[in-house]
């Protein structure tokens, strides 16, 4: 009898403990969905697609309506629903922070929010649910790349539009519009910042190290690319690439090789992301490299949070490229177009900020655009995520 | 007497050690880089060059390669100092320890810090209180495992199964999502240097004394390995099995929670989903290296300390010779093989009969 309790509790505790546990094999902050690959040509279907999307908005609406009528909300509340990946770091953080601030109720919305806790079942099962619950629009923003189609088509059927930010979906086009960032843009603007840079402090040659992120992250992969593209044209050597898999222990750990294998041959290192960046800055202290603005080494990171714009103004980190996770404002932007009946981009990327001090900001352009590189100052890094 | 007799001795003996393989595994992991480092036309021992560096933030420190390795391997080496135990007690592992190291320095770090803190650098509470959580932790992670063992008689993979996934989702619930960085000089120490030398190596040294004096001077060791080889037996005698195994996880659990406190001093900060991530594996695979049966009963600690190492030395020799990372897991894998083959009974028992025979050959 006794026995028979314990066993009973003890199966409950663990389901229990194993269910907890779904969301502990999240990676680093950047994705191992694909890249996001060059536009697709969306646009042949856009006028037919514009005018079903109205009309099923409207439907749509009544649907809330009637859903909301029990519950007593406004009738022209915008209902969204965000399945959001999870929450394995601070860029995920603030990505989720950004969309529950601009999606609040102040704005005129209603949002259900998801933490799918990176399992891709639970992901599209949050998808259905917000199509039981007929919101007016969903944001997902993809565990995995594939296995999407049936899910938008069912979204597309009860003429519910798609947004997908962030990582991207392969194997489906129906969804109205992508918003994220541009990984190659950011790879380009590292390297066309370290030409000019080099160029204005009369540096010849360029023996560069490079830690990279998780390998086959979208993330990863695009920098790699724009980095190596600027590289290979002005002929810097890239002495070694090894992955840091966005961590700090991992950017620490190779660093600390990269010390002993190249001493004194390198002159720049690239970190993928700012945790890799405090792990090689670790490093070097402990293996007399000087870096930074004004020493021998050009430290350049990625993503821009606030303590990695922190060590840019205490003058470690030369030049930090952002990932920027604030989606929602671009995301409010195509609901707001939809509303309105017109047609948003399929590709939206979002703005993104290049910092450095006023030392190091110098005047380069991607593919003939000119870009402004932002100061780091206190109210920046305030400001922040 | 005569000389050649001696060295005859000396050989039987040396071939009877049963540290003997993986010795050389750890050998021969390391002779890769000589064998590189001639071959790029360097000083063939550059790999194992330590020297004086006078750095900035930490004054003068020891530098090498071999320096990385000890340092590098000290979390592993921690961990499996209680896998041993655990091994040899329950024949069972405890594929918990990478998760209840996260669990325990998440726990740290959020009191350190102060609930719902992302980011500080002054202590919300003396250190030694955070610590003392850390290590409370640990233990009661390790108690919970042990009581599953012990006393529920559940399978040791299936027990610990359960704080395997869940102890990093409580790590975050207690982090509030959130990555806990505790920039303070102090915490950071942990994972700095003492003088010259690393921490991590220090505390490491420490552990291994004291659990090697505690095996030696009492009679833990044996009753640990008696519960092992039958644990029926072991009660019949008079031992009371388990104790013995609830004890051999609770300690599991407490250096899960120490190697935790390594970890996340090192990154200053508590990282739930990384810290620790798959270290379990290294540390059963150190527990195997070291020519531990994973059958539980005799075990072997200085084994399982050296195969920790041997699995440190795979990783920084891989990143010596530059192999890109992509491929490194294959590599790993491969000597990992080779490593295990020559510890295999079979293989040893093929080697004896191969040299027996040549024996008989030659004697004819």
């Amino acid at each position: 009898m006794k026995k028979k309790l314990l066993s009973t509790i003890l199966s409950v505790t663990m389901a229990a403990a194993l269910l907890a546990g779904c969301g502990s094999s999240a990676a680093a902050p950047a994705e191992t969905a694909a890249p996001a690959e060059e536009a697709a040509p969306a646009e042949e279907a856009a006028p037919a697609e514009e005018a079903e999307v109205v009309e099923d908005v409207e439907e749509a609406a009544e649907a809330v309506e009637e859903a909301a009528a029990d519950s007593g909300a406004a009738g022209d509340v915008i209902t969204v629903g965000f399945a959001q990946v999870g929450h394995e770091s601070d860029w995920r953080t603030a990505s989720t922070k950004s969309c529950q601030d601009v999606f609040s109720a102040e704005n005129g919305y209603d949002l259900s929010f998801v933490d799918c806790d990176n399992d891709e079942a639970a992901q599209k099962e949050a998808v259905r649910s917000f199509i039981e619950q007929g919101v007016d629009y969903i944001i997902i923003d993809p565990i995995i790349a594939t296995g999407w189609d049936t899910v938008l088509t069912e979204c597309e059927d009860a003429g519910i539009p798609v947004i997908v930010i962030d990582r991207t979906i392969d194997d489906s086009d129906k969804y109205v519009s992508w918003v994220g960032s541009n990984f190659k843009t950011e790879g380009l603007a590292a390297g066309e910042w370290l030409k000019a840079y080099a160029e204005k402090q009369g540096i010849k040659e360029i023996n560069a190290l490079v830690i990279s992120g998780s390998t086959g992250a979208s993330a990863q992969i695009g920098r790699s690319e724009g980095f190596q593209e600027v590289a290979d044209r002005e002929g810097w050597t890239i002495l070694d690439e090894q992955t840091g898999d966005f961590t700090k222990a991992g950017g620490q750990e190779v660093m600390e090789s990269y010390c002993k294998s190249y001493e004194g041959k390198f002159n720049v290192v690239v970190c993928q992301n700012d945790n890799e960046a405090f792990g090689a800055m670790t490093a070097m202290d402990n293996a007399g490299v000087a870096y930074g603005p004004g020493n021998d080494v050009i430290l350049i990171s990625f993503d821009a949070c606030t303590a990695g714009l922190e060590d840019v103004k205490a003058g470690k980190i030369s030049a930090d490229f952002e990932c920027n996770p604030l989606a929602a404002p671009f995301v409010e932007q195509v609901i707001q177009q939809l509303q309105k009946g017109e047609t948003p981009e399929k590709e939206v990327y979002m703005e993104e900020h290049w910092y450095a001090l006023p030392d190091q900001i110098v005047d380069f352009s991607i593919d003939g655009e000119a870009q402004t590189m932002t100061e780091v100052t206190d109210d920046v890094i305030a400001a922040q995520y | 007497m005569s000389k050649k007799s001696n060295s005859k001795i000396y050989w039987n003996k040396l071939k009877n050690w049963p540290l003997l393989l993986p010795v050389i595994a750890l050998i021969l992991v390391m002779a890769v880089n000589i064998i590189h480092d001639a071959a790029i036309g360097e000083n063939p021992l550059s790999f194992f060059m330590i020297s004086l560096r006078n750095t900035t933030t930490s004054g003068t420190i020891l530098y090498g390669r071999i320096i990385d390795i000890i340092n590098r391997g000290s979390e592993v080496a921690i961990l499996a100092i209680g896998m041993t135990l655990v091994v040899s007690a329950s024949a069972g592992t405890d594929i918990s320890v990478g998760s209840v190291m996260s669990l325990c320095a998440s726990f740290m770090c959020m009191m350190l810090a102060g609930y719902g803190v992302s980011s500080t650098t002054t202590l919300a509470m003396p250190l030694a209180i955070g610590l003392l959580c850390a290590v409370v932790m640990g233990i009661v992670c390790g108690a919970f495992n042990g009581t599953l063992v012990a006393h529920l008689k559940i399978q040791p993979m299936v027990a610990t199964l359960i704080l395997y996934s869940a102890a990093r989702a409580i790590g975050l619930l207690l982090c509030n999502d959130l990555i806990v960085y505790v920039r303070n000089p102090s915490f950071a120490y942990f994972g700095a240097f003492t003088g010259p030398i690393p921490t991590p190596i220090i505390i490491t040294a420490i552990c291994i004394i004291i659990v090697s004096l505690v095996l030696k001077k009492t009679a833990l060791g044996m009753y640990i390995q008696s519960v092992g080889i039958n644990a029926r037996a072991s009660r019949i005698a008079g031992l009371n099995s388990r104790l013995l195994i609830f004890l051999a996880y609770t300690l599991c659990g407490l250096f899960a929670a120490i190697a935790g406190i390594v970890a996340s001093s090192r990154i200053t900060s508590a990282d739930s989903n990384n810290i620790g991530l798959y270290l379990e594996m290294d540390a059963i695979l150190s527990v195997a290296l070291g020519g531990n049966s994973l059958g539980g009963g005799k075990f072997n600690l200085a084994g399982s300390i050296i195969g920790a190492y041997t699995i440190q030395a795979i990783t920084t020799t891989l990143y010596a010779l530059g192999v890109s990372t992509n491929q490194a897991p294959v590599f790993k894998a491969i000597i990992v093989i080779l490593i295990v083959v020559i510890e295999a009974p079979p293989f040893k028992a093929f080697v004896r009969k191969f040299n027996a025979s040549r024996a008989a050959a030659r004697e004819v």
